[in-house]
This record gives C-alpha cells, structure tokens and sequence, in this order.
C-alpha cells in the first residue's frame, strides 16, 4: 500500500505515472506505482538495491525500451500527454526529458562536440555564434566553463571523473529539457566531486524537474525537496523529504532510514 | 614452536615459490624461441626472395648500334606521333631491319640472338624520340632466351662461348629491366612483365571492396542493431559463420555457375573475379564487423539516445565510427586472403594467357598470385626469377595495401 503525504500540493505536476508496472519478460520488476513529479523540484528515489528505482527511472523516458524484454502497463504523462501513446514521438520525448547516467559517459569526442552534438541533431542552433552560445551556457550552467574554456577542443574523455560526470549534465542541459532523470549521477565518484554535483543539482532545481536515483540518504536529505521510498518494486511512501526524513509513517520507511536494512 | 612452524611454511614456501619462478621462466624462454622461429622462418622465405627476385628485375640485353634512316625506313615527328605509328613501322620492314643489324653487328650465329619482339622496343624508343630515325644510335635489345640462359651459364657450350665473348666486348649484359613493370604476359621471359597482372589484380580488388565492404558492414550493422534475437537471425548467424570457412575453390564453382551464367560474355573480367572474391571476403567482414559492434560501450549508445538522437543517429554518429578499427582490421584480413586467392579465380578462367593489361572491368585480365602460379609452370629457366620477382611485387602490393588500411585505422581509432 502506498501512503502519500497530504501535505503535498497536487497543482502543476510536470509527469504523473498512473498505476505503472514494468516487466521484464515474465519478471514483475515494478508494481503498480502512481506517482506525481512536480515541476521546479528535486524530486529523490531511494531504496535498496533491486528495488526498482533505476527501472521506473528509466520508463519516465522511455529508455527502457532499448530492452527488448521490458514490458510497460499503465500511463506516464508529461504535461498531460501520454508518453507511451502511439503518436508520441521517442526522440521529441527524450530531448525533453534528459538523463544522466551512473557512469559518467562523455562521447570520445572533444568536449565542445560533446555539448554542441545534442542542439545540432535538433537543429536549436543557427549558425556557429549561437552553438557556441548554447556551449558556453550550457558549461556555465554545470559549473564546467572556468575549468574548460581554454581546451575545448581536447577530448571529453581525458577529464577527470567529476568534471566528466557535469559534461554530461551539461550535454543534457544543452537541449533545454524539461525534466533531468538522473541515475545514480554521484555513485562513481569521489566525496569532492559529489559536493560539486550536489550544488550543481541545487542551483537548477529552479530551472528544471529533476529526479535524482540515489543510494545516499543524506544526498537525498540534502539535495531533494520530495522523496519516494522504493522497496521490492513497490513505493512505499513519498513525500516531502523534510517527512519522509524526520517523521515517516510506514515502518519500513522508519527502519531504512535508519539504517536498520537496506 | 611458532619459530618451528614459520620455519617449515617458509621451507615449502621457498621450494613452491622456486617452482613458480621456473615455470614462469620456462613459459617466457618458449615464447621467445616461438618467436625467434617464425622471424628466422621469415628472414629466411624473404632473403631467399629477394636474392632470386632482384635477378627477375634484369634481363640479358645485347647493344646494336643502328642507323634507321639509311635502311629506308621513315617517319617524322607527325607521323610518329599517330596512333598506327607502330603498324607503320612493322610494314615499312622494321622487324627485318633490327634482326639484320644485329645479325651484322654480333656476328652469325645458328640460335637466335634477339627475341621476336625486339623490334617493339626498337620502335618505343623511335616513337618517343623521332629525331633517332635520321641518327646513328646504340639500342638496348633483350638477348633471347637461349642467349640469355647461355650468360647465365647454362644450355649449349658452343652458344655459352658466344655469350662470353660478346659479353667481354660489352655488347651483352645483364641490365635493369624497367619495362618488366610496364609489360605483361608474354611467351618467353626476356619479355614478359608484370603490369597485367597488377593492374588485374587491382581492379579485381576495388570490385572486391565495393561489394564486399558495403555490404559486409550494412549486414553487421543491422544484425547487430536492428535485427530481433530469433531463430531466423540465429540461422543467418550460423550461415555466415559457415560461409567464412567453406574452401575458396567452392566459391569459383559458384562465380562459374552463378555469374557466368549471368554476364556469358565477361569470362575472365576482373569484374567476374571481383564478385566471386566478394563473396568470400564478406562474412569476413560481417563477423569481425559484428566482434566490433559489440565492443562499443552499450553507455556510449545510452548517453545519445537519451540526448534525443534517433536509433539511425546513434548508429551512424557514435557506433560505426568508434567500431570502425575493428572493422577495418577485419576488411585487412579478408582483403589480404582474396588479394593472394588462386583457386576460385581458376574456375572463372582467369588463367587464360592474356598478353595485354586489361582496359576496364570487363576485358579479360589474369591476377598477381595467378600469374605466379603460371610462371611457375613454364619449362624455361628464365622464368625462375620473373616468377620470384612477381612475388616480390605481390607482397609489396600486400604491404602497400595494408599500409593504407591501418594508416586508416590509426586515424580513425579513438579512446573511451
């Protein structure tokens, strides 16, 4: 049973799942979640490992349907629209809903290809001046521009974990989406970084919905303003993380919280 | 006790750790010697090689000293220049004319001193230069066979001192054969040359890479990317692996059959040949395209679809670039086996004796390994070093080959 915290306010949800089940093949990974992610806010999945966090993740924009097993019941709406209808465009749908993966994963190209190559394959740009705009914007958004304004033309590759990781929050900015999914975005990193990535998520929460998969409670506690307890493919509890963190009402929530399993 | 008990672990110890060390140095020393072997092996097949193959770069040839124009034979600069120059030169009597003045100049003899075709190089150097007509001029004639095996040492003892004595008046040596890389097949080996054959081999190639390569990397591709996991792809799987190991001769049958049948008239065409060898280069291609496809990271497809990029974008920006190394290593290796393939070829009749190097993708042509294997066949001892010199040009075709290829490769490469 999912308990829902009244205290949130229901107006302007930017994607409502309803009743949403995943499968792969035969195997039941998510069960029957229904969710509202709000817009402007930093929204947290937590829950132990194979709980089905990543999955749901992964249905918001469709990226599970590179797996031929994966099987979606149920609707997912952005802006009201169904993202599973049959007249839903997947590459539209994805530019509006980015992702950030678990493993920092810049193209081996050179760090301003990696920026420019979203804008050019949607056509946002006219002409180079407004590229490199989009590019300057963009790295300045994820804090990246100081650091890689004098070698833009080096490879993505050869930066450092952590600078790689916010290229790839930049390459998503850089199609202006709507929402940000980010998957574990810190887990390959090292506590410096992480700060980084964490202020970085702080400063566009304003800007964009995000919703950010972790396995650190105290990432979610400081990052996140909403939180959706997962546990065994089925969601627990949500609400604001402030509840969620000092007064959760299911005792399983109670007892991963602190620490007891998970 | 302790004291006793570290003792004897270290005592077992230092026994299995000696143990280890040997068999590690046995495994490096084996190694090497495995290596050593193959580098002596090559050493020893490419100085053998080269040895034989420099004397299959020279010919024996005789100076003639002539003067055209006062046996009557003319000609300008116009008339030379015309393209029935030589079969005017044939008519006005040219053959006769340099077998005279050899005949003159070297003194009678039973065996013939020149070659039949002599006078063609005769007529090359005058067509080139017209203004020799009207001069006293020394010309370079290739000895004939007899002649030349005579040099060397061999045949007749009567024609061996006649090659010694008109070698000690410097009238007859063994020189730099140029024209052995712009001639092509001939009947005796003081004429022959290779150009045919290379230029067969090719336009055989080329045929070879633009079916092969397209075809091979679009099939990787699409199995790879697009195609469901099921039975059907699974068969086409085992098809193709099969294909890459059926024996190559099979694949001639299959040219004769398939293609001759469909073109009659393009035996022997470089074209034929091209299609027959594609079929066998392909799978080559499409297996070790698939190996490369495979090795690219799934995030690398991940981070473009979730950009936006559509499944073709992600294919064509990001998958076939970062797998292109692997595929072209794979191409190297299927082109370097159809470039020194004898047996299919065989089959759609590209051992004919063709004496002309082929104009287009449909004359008649033989290729570098065939023209070896006919050499290789001929009675005469000439043939010996053309044939070694002809693999010679083989390997440097090979090498020229893939050179290019991992020049390609190395450009293309990139790190993840």
């Amino acid at each position: 049973m999912t308990v829902i915290h009244s205290g949130l306010d229901a107006t302007d949800p930017k994607m409502r799942a309803s009743d949403v089940s995943v499968y792969y093949g035969d195997k039941k990974a998510i069960d029957n979640i229904s969710i509202d992610i709000p817009s402007k806010y930093v929204t947290a999945f937590i829950g132990p490992s194979g709980c089905g966090k990543s999955t749901f993740l992964r249905a918001l924009n469709r990226m599970n349907d590179t797996i031929p097993s994966a099987r979606v019941e149920g609707t997912i709406e952005l802006d009201n629209e169904d993202i599973y209808a049959s007249g839903m465009d997947v590459v539209y749908l994805r530019a509006r809903v980015g992702m950030v993966f678990q493993k920092p994963n810049p193209f081996p190209k050179s760090i301003y290809e990696n920026i420019a190559y979203g804008p050019k394959i949607h056509g946002l740009a006219d002409g180079k001046e407004q590229l490199d705009e989009i590019v300057e914007t963009s790295l300045r958004r994820a804090g990246l521009w100081e650091e890689v304004k004098d070698r833009l033309q080096d490879s993505g590759t050869a930066l450092s974990g952590g600078q790689q990781q916010r290229l790839c929050i930049a390459r998503a900015i850089a199609v202006d989406p709507e929402v940000i999914l980010m998957d574990e975005p810190c887990s390959a990193l090292d506590p410096i970084a992480t700060a980084k990535i964490e202020e970085l998520i702080d400063e566009l929460s304003g800007r964009y919905a995000i919703v950010i998969v972790t396995h650190s409670m105290q990432q979610a506690a400081r990052v996140s303003q909403r939180t959706a307890f997962f546990h065994l493919g089925k969601m627990v509890e949500y609400g604001k993380t402030s509840d969620i963190f000092t007064n959760p009402i299911e005792q399983r929530t109670k007892d991963y919280i602190t620490g007891r399993y998970g | 006790m302790s004291d006793k008990a570290i003792n004897n672990r270290s005592e077992a110890f230092q026994k299995r750790l000696k143990k280890r060390y040997a068999a590690e140095r046995r495994f490096k020393y084996t190694g090497l010697g495995a290596i050593l072997f193959s580098v002596a092996v090559l050493v020893f097949l490419l100085g053998n090689m080269s040895i034989n193959g420099i004397a299959g770069f020279q010919r024996a040839e005789v100076e003639v000293s002539m003067n055209l124009a006062e046996s009557g034979l003319s000609g300008d600069a116009n008339s030379l220049a015309s393209d029935g120059a030589l079969q005017s030169l044939e008519l006005q009597g040219l053959p006769d004319i340099v077998a005279f003045y050899a005949e003159q100049e070297l003194g009678e003899n039973d065996a013939r001193i020149i070659t039949d075709q002599a006078w063609r190089d005769v007529a090359a150097e005058v067509i080139a230069n017209p203004q020799l007509i009207q001069q006293t001029h020394v010309y370079s004639l290739p000895a004939s066979p007899d002649l030349a095996s005579a040099l060397a040492g061999d045949g007749d003892p009567k024609l061996q001192a006649f090659a010694q004595d008109l070698a000690s008046q410097d009238k007859l040596s063994r020189n730099w054969d140029i024209g052995f890389l712009t001639r092509s097949d001939a009947t005796n080996p003081q004429e022959v040359g290779i150009w045919g054959a290379l230029k067969g081999s090719m336009l055989t190639m080329l045929v070879t890479l633009m079916l092969a390569f397209p075809i091979g990397v679009l099939s990787a591709l699409y199995l790879e990317e697009y195609a469901p996991k099921n039975r059907w792809t699974d068969f086409i799987e085992l098809s193709i692996n099969n294909l890459a190991a059926v024996p190559s001769i099979i694949f001639g049958l299959l040219g004769l059959a398939v293609f001759l049948s469909i073109f009659p008239n393009f035996r022997s065409a470089p074209l034929i040949g091209g299609m027959t060898l594609a079929l066998m280069t392909m799978p080559v291609i499409v297996i070790s395209g698939r190996n490369a496809i495979k090795a690219v990271p799934p995030s690398i497809r991940d981070g473009a679809l979730a950009i936006g990029a559509s499944p073709v974008q992600v294919v064509f920006h990001h998958v076939l670039p970062l797998a292109l190394p692997g595929i072209l290593t794979g191409t190297i290796i299927g082109m370097a086996r159809a470039l020194g393939e004898t047996a299919p070829l065989l089959m759609i009749g590209m051992r004919a004796f063709i004496a002309s190097p082929p104009d287009g993708f449909t004359s008649p042509a033989t290729v570098l390994p065939m023209q070896i294997f006919l050499w290789s066949d001929e009675i005469d001892r000439g043939f010996v070093e053309r044939t070694s010199a002809a693999i010679i040009i083989l390997l440097l075709f090979l090498l020229l080959m893939n050179g290019l290829a991992i020049y390609l490769r190395n450009r293309f490469e990139r790190k993840w």
